[in-house]
């Protein structure tokens, strides 16, 4: 129970602590204690700046990183794109004009923004953290208030360090039971979208709670709340807890010796208080789920792996029905079909949702003495350098390469194909991304969204596989 | 930031429910350094085949598109990613109002903080306003936002829903940063009592 007044959410503790001014019919001034800075979303808001005559309030609270259209081939091939090239020069020229850090082309800390923040121990409990991508959420698996925000709002709290907000209301996910074997958070979060599709969130910020949720590593809970904007909500947040601590520990910008213990000691009075209300609330049980894919083009049009693709004669709605009829045609799926045994072309492993270490360790101990299947070409993008070369020192890369996939240096890549890693017209992916929208993953190209071990499982058959005939 | 205080247009439909920021401009398109020249790439993947020749047929394409000012869309329209280029490069197409029964969060934060005016409105209107355009694209509807209404040729007046600060500044069409400028003081004794939680610039 906290000290003064009703029991508190984890999301309202935060919040309160950070609202600078409170005026009756205005949204809240929130104040940011990080903004990451990446070099797509970024250049407008600078020129605003600049055409402003403004400066940057905090550059020791801003960094910056280049990922969403750095090539994946190896450093010594130059980059050929002449608009990507102007826009890393230009992310170089307002960092150095500006004073921010960057972490550019040749740093050994490059890498998805959503990945190195946590990574170098800039992500804690606590804070609040923006920057211009909606995958931003991620950060909320440490029990921050995380959330993606527009370039007019970069400009915003690159000169203020604030953020006009309307006060989002909260949403309990409680993920009750043990997950199965074969089964991940990744099938945890697309399952929770596909019961409450897309727009099911908006306006509010998840808290995942339960026994699932509680003994998840960090890096699997990261992948959970990186896609609540799949389910319409700019955050999700998980409370901090021992798992936490310890992931943060030791990391270049932890607190350390008092300052950590006095952190933690601070931490610990994150957690949602008992009693605390939610706006809104689901329950989902670990132990009844099963390996997830999606069917359509949103990642709301998911199932169970071993469900048939549904069929949209069955929906009343007219509009959800056409939205269904539109995927499927797209998918070029048929109502009733069963996706297990479905050939595909391309298997992607990386994205912000699954390309940390113990996503490629876990992928490799099912693909090591295999062979990804002739027909299937798998591209393996680690989520940093650094994740890149910690795999690299315990010989991943080498199963992934004798298996016969594509070892590439960090970056966005396929998941959004800025950079020329993108799917042929009428290919089909399976990938571990978190958007199966039209064209995502390359023009006319099919995305089936899955877990790491699902989309080994298919890299190895040439077809859609569930992972869990695969487990002894 | 553009102002709006009402606006007479005619109007053009896209009714997908769901419309993602990908399909509104698609990612190849986030290459720019400015925010000039995305009104021509505004749905592209849907407007131009593969040779890049305009679809005859596609809404955007024909004249009643280029003389509509307001965009019917589906429901929970704008989401995925946080890319303000969707609205840019809606504005950019010569839109000044979007209408829908719900959109993502993202994009409607940043529709309002560039003056492309989100209105939302429920089912029936939005189904009314649907068979309009197919029966009578001809139409002119009325959005007055200071009495946050949008008025149908039969005079019925629906209201919609804005928060009062955004509305205000997009009636006069003022920066939100201003209003935060304004703040400085209370940022710095906010400050002065939060001690920093990382730095950055520290090795
Ligand atoms: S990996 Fe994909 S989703 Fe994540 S930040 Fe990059 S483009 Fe966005």
């Amino acid at each position: 129970m906290s000290q003064n007044g009703h029991p508190k959410t984890l999301f309202e503790k935060i919040w309160n602590k950070h609202v600078v001014v409170a005026e009756e019919d205005s949204p809240s001034v929130l104040y940011i204690d990080l903004h990451l800075v990446h070099e797509v979303t970024s250049p407008q808001a600078f020129t605003g700046l600049r055409e402003k005559s403004l400066t940057v309030r905090r550059p020791d609270k801003t960094i910056a990183t280049m990922d969403h259209g750095i090539p994946t081939t190896p450093p010594e091939i130059p980059i050929s794109d002449i608009m990507v090239l102007k826009q890393i020069s230009q992310l170089e020229k307002n960092c150095n004009d500006f004073g921010i850090p960057l972490h550019g082309l040749h740093s050994p800390n490059r890498g998805i923004v959503h990945v190195i923040g946590p990574e170098l121990g800039l992500t804690q409990p606590g804070m609040t953290i923006v920057c211009g991508d909606s995958h931003t959420s991620t950060h909320g698996a440490f029990g921050a208030l995380a959330f993606g925000i527009g370039t007019s709002e970069i400009e915003h709290v690159l000169a203020t360090q604030c953020l006009l907000q309307v006060k989002p209301k909260t949403y309990a996910v409680k993920v009750e039971g043990q997950l199965p074997k074969g089964v991940s958070s990744k099938d945890i979060i697309l399952n929770l979208i596909s019961r409450i599709g897309i727009g099911g969130g908006t306006g509010y910020v998840f808290e995942y709670m339960g026994e699932a949720i509680r003994g998840l590593s960090m890096e699997e809970r990261m992948t959970i709340c990186n896609m609540s904007i799949e389910g319409g909500a700019r955050a999700g947040m998980i409370a901090p807890d021992d798992i936490t601590f310890e992931y943060i520990a030791g990391r270049p910008h932890a607190p350390q010796g008092e300052a950590w213990d006095a952190a933690v000691a601070a931490w610990r009075t994150l957690p949602t208080d008992a009693g605390a209300t939610f706006d809104k609330e689901i329950v989902i049980d670990a132990s009844k789920l099963e390996p997830m894919i999606t069917y359509g083009t949103n990642p709301g049009m998911g199932m169970l792996i071993t469900q048939p693709v549904p069929d949209p004669m069955q929906i009343g709605d007219v509009s959800e029905r056409q939205t269904l009829e539109k995927a499927l045609k797209y998918m070029d799926l048929q109502p009733g079909q069963s996706l297990l045994g479905k050939k595909v072309d391309v298997v992607f492993l990386g994205s912000c949702t699954n390309s940390r270490l113990s996503d490629l360790r876990l992928a490799a101990s099912l693909l090591k003495g295999h062979k990804v299947a002739d027909n299937i070409q798998m591209m393996v993008v680690p989520g940093s350098q650094q994740v890149k070369q910690q795999a690299e020192a315990e010989g991943i890369d080498k199963i992934f390469k004798e298996a016969g996939a594509d070892w590439r240096e960090a970056g966005c890549s396929m998941c959004i194909a800025m950079n020329g890693d993108q799917l042929a017209p009428g290919q089909y992916a399976v990938s571990t991304s978190n958007r199966n929208f039209e064209g995502r993953q390359g023009k006319g190209g099919r995305t089936f969204l899955a877990s790491p071990l699902t989309a080994v499982a298919t890299a190895i058959t040439g077809q859609i596989t569930d992972v869990r005939t695969m487990l002894n | 930031m553009e102002q709006f205080t009402k606006l007479t247009a005619k109007m053009v439909s896209i009714p997908t429910e769901n419309v993602d920021t990908d399909q509104i401009i698609p990612a190849r398109f986030l290459k720019v350094t400015d925010k000039n020249g995305l009104g021509d790439n505004l749905f592209f993947d849907w407007r131009y085949n593969a040779d890049g020749s305009p679809k005859e047929d596609f809404i955007l394409n024909t004249e009643q598109g280029h003389q509509a000012k307001i965009l019917v869309a589906g429901d929970n329209f704008g989401c995925g990613s946080s890319r303000e280029h969707a609205p840019w490069a809606i504005m950019g197409y010569g839109f000044q109002a979007v209408v829908s029964t719900s959109f993502a969060d993202i994009f409607r934060n940043n529709s309002l903080k560039l003056g492309l005016l989100p209105v939302i409105v429920d089912k029936e209107t939005h189904h009314q306003l649907m068979s309009l355009i197919e029966e009578e694209p001809e139409t002119e509807i009325f959005i007055d936002l200071a009495n946050q209404t949008l008025q149908l040729p039969d005079g019925r007046k629906v209201k919609f829903p804005i928060d009062n600060f955004s509305k205000n500044c997009i009636l006069n069409g003022v920066d939100q940063l201003g209003y935060l400028q304004q703040h400085t003081s209370a940022v710095e004794s906010y400050e002065s009592v939060h001690p920093d939680r990382v730095n950055t610039v520290a090795a």
